[in-house]
């Protein structure tokens, strides 16, 4: 545990947010959410060290970090791809711009490229659903997108490095309906069944 | 019919600027809670009552109501919390909200507060709301600098601090339980109820829980009374409402409409009806948790409380997802179960279990490997979760899983690897029927 440390100015920081509570665990969420600034992701290590400083037990600690999709329990990729899959993104076309990051880097969902710069995540409904499809990229929301967009940006963030107080939503542009004819799930069903088609009686 | 604009009002005035301090106060903003520090907590929560607001969360409860079920005479401590954890799917109006005029949402707040008088104030963000939260942060920042929080606010003797708190990816921490199990550090496992929040909420202490769009009714009520705000939408459901609207459709977008606004009137004129070349199939009316109303349901229906529970559907959220015919009821389903299966906490078998084994089931006829009895143990298992479980996560699955079968048997049977006897299929959507919500 003594290998576990954090710069001076996010111990303050968290201590600062831990007076704020009226209980000292009810900072949990915060503390951890500056652990993982600072390193990237939550390693058994950190957890102990957050155990202790909110007075719970590391188990304790474990729980929450898995319990919660944001937080990291393993490295990830510089950029953290956040692709939203539920109902309004799908209905959009959210699965062609999943498809177009998947043949670009070469992973899956939930893999991360050789090279550490890319994770990619299948993610849950993100509140953007009148601008799907979305995604969110480390802490930026990215709407309206299309396979093409997705291309240019996969271009942009392979030429630089992340910035920390990038937050503001880009929002593209509401494609147009050729745009939105070439990525609608034409069905769903079809793509998924290979084309079979089963005798309706 | 013209909104009047309660809630968005400001922000589309205003636009790139609504969030400032300046600007809202240009616009006649912190009057209300001026006004209500100067009423006594029980006027205040009268107004609250006479407005008929409603919770707009998605349970849909009275909020003066809720108010009064704070103790006043408890000598613990009492917090407020505003549920700014939006994830429900198809619903994205807090959001909207909370980037454009947070400031409204913090003076909703601080008038909640006074009614039941609580000294410090917790707004929870989902993590995801990065930039919403720093457009908060600033307002928060903005009202300590003048004096609108910290000791004696507004030059009054009333102390008021405001928490500001985030999650980290858990559709169930919006649950009211489920959030205050997560603002004290831990999973967001909903707690059985009772106790209820408002009596052992919060640290063991009574706790107001409200919706952020809830909370930014509150300022228009204060400061034009519950009477002015009653007499807009319909006798029980009074008042406007957001509604986010998603999917193939002309513009997309939150919406306040006056609460029994006809529905097709809405989906063609605002909207922009749908995308050309796209036929309507049905539409979700209240996020994901809601009933799929179809076509037929549509025409005539009025969004409102009573309005769309007549036709079999709920507000609910105020999550608008209109679906086209270009895909399948059977897909729908299976994205919505996988959303349930993945958010489930765990905690109760029939929903830890039984979402997960929808999914499962209609992932098997969508890939050709169904039948007709996988059809009817989807139907089965959604009764053997509806009101089973600690919280409505279950049902929230259930009725969308009974509704889709009910209403499009055709997308389940055509799939299915064997044919299918329609006549069977449709008795057994007929014992399942008193699943779904009705009008009551």
């Amino acid at each position: 545990m003594a290998a576990f440390t954090l710069p001076d100015a996010a111990v303050s920081e968290i201590d600062r947010t831990i007076a704020r509570y009226p209980e000292r665990q009810a900072a949990m969420l915060p503390v951890l959410w500056v652990v993982q600034r600072e390193k990237g992701w939550i390693s058994a290590d950190a957890m102990a060290w957050v155990a202790d400083r909110l007075g719970c037990s590391a188990a304790t600690v474990q729980s929450v970090v898995t319990f919660y999709t944001m937080f990291d329990d393993r490295p990830v990729g510089k950029w953290k791809l956040q692709v939203c899959r539920t109902l309004s993104c799908e209905l959009m076309g959210a699965r062609a711009v999943i498809d177009r990051i998947r043949e670009r880097l070469g992973i899956e969902a939930g893999e991360t490229t050789e090279d550490g710069r890319f994770t990619l995540q299948e993610v849950e409904c993100l509140a953007s659903c009148g601008t799907g499809p979305m995604l969110q990229c480390n802490f930026r929301f990215y709407e309206n997108l299309t396979p093409e967009r997705m291309d240019a940006l996969l271009d942009d963030l392979a030429a630089r490095e992340p910035v920390p107080d990038e937050v503001e939503p880009v929002i593209y542009e509401r494609p147009d309906l050729e745009a939105y004819r070439a990525m609608f799930p034409a069905s769903m069903t079809r793509e998924r069944t290979g084309g079979a088609e089963v005798e309706a009686q | 019919m013209s909104a009047p604009k309660i809630l968005m009002r400001r922000g589309l005035d205003h636009p790139g600027e609504s969030h400032r301090l300046e600007t809202y106060e240009r616009a006649g903003g912190y009057q209300a809670v001026r006004k209500a520090l100067d009423m006594s907590p029980e006027a205040v929560l009268d107004e609250v009552k006479k407005s008929g607001l409603r919770g707009r969360g998605g349970a849909g409860f009275p909020t003066g109501t809720k108010w009064s079920f704070i103790p006043r005479d408890s000598d613990k401590p009492r917090y407020l919390i505003c549920n700014s954890d939006e994830s429900e799917p198809g619903t994205f109006k807090d959001r909207w909200l909370l980037e454009n005029d947070p400031h409204l949402v913090l003076e909703g707040m601080m008038i909640a507060a006074l009614a039941v008088d609580s000294r410090l104030m917790f707004n929870y963000f989902r993590g995801e709301f990065t930039f919403p939260l720093e457009r908060w942060r600033r307002a928060v920042d903005e009202a300590y600098a003048k004096g609108y929080l910290g000791k004696g606010v507004f030059g009054s003797d009333r102390d008021l601090d405001v928490v500001t708190h985030y999650g980290a990816g858990a559709y169930i921490a919006g649950e009211e339980t489920g959030m205050i199990e997560s603002l004290e550090g831990k999973k967001a496992h909903p707690r059985n109820k009772p106790p209820f929040p408002a009596v052992e909420g919060l640290f063991r202490s009574p706790t107001l829980i409200n919706n952020t769009e809830t909370l930014a009714a509150v300022p228009w009520i204060i400061e034009n009374g519950g009477d002015a705000y009653a007499q807009y939408g319909t006798e029980k459901s009074r008042g406007t409402k957001l509604w986010s609207c998603s999917g193939p459709i002309g513009r997309p977008g939150v919406y306040e409409l006056e609460m029994g606004h006809d529905l097709m009137e809405f989906l063609e004129g605002d909207l922009g009806g749908l995308l050309e070349g796209v036929t309507l199939k049905g539409i979700i009316p209240g996020g994901s948790s809601v009933p799929v109303l179809t076509p037929e349901e549509c025409r005539g229906a009025k969004l409102d409380y009573e309005g769309l529970r007549e036709r079999g559907s709920l507000v609910g959220s105020g999550g608008f997802i209109v679906i086209g015919d270009n895909v399948s009821a059977a897909d729908c389903l299976l994205n919505l179960a996988h959303f349930y299966a993945h958010e489930s906490c765990g905690q109760c078998t029939p929903c830890r279990e039984g979402c997960g084994w929808i999914e499962q089931l209609v992932d098997r006829i969508l890939t050709g490997r169904g039948t007709q009895a996988d059809i009817e143990r989807i139907l089965r298992l959604s009764d053997q979760m509806v009101g089973k479980t600690i919280c409505a996560l279950a049902d929230a699955l259930a009725w969308p899983a009974v509704a889709f079968i009910k209403k499009y048997p055709e997308d389940f049977a055509a799939l299915c690897a064997e044919p299918v006897d329609r006549e069977a299929l449709r008795a057994a959507v007929g014992r399942h029927d008193h699943i779904l919500p009705r009008a009551s």
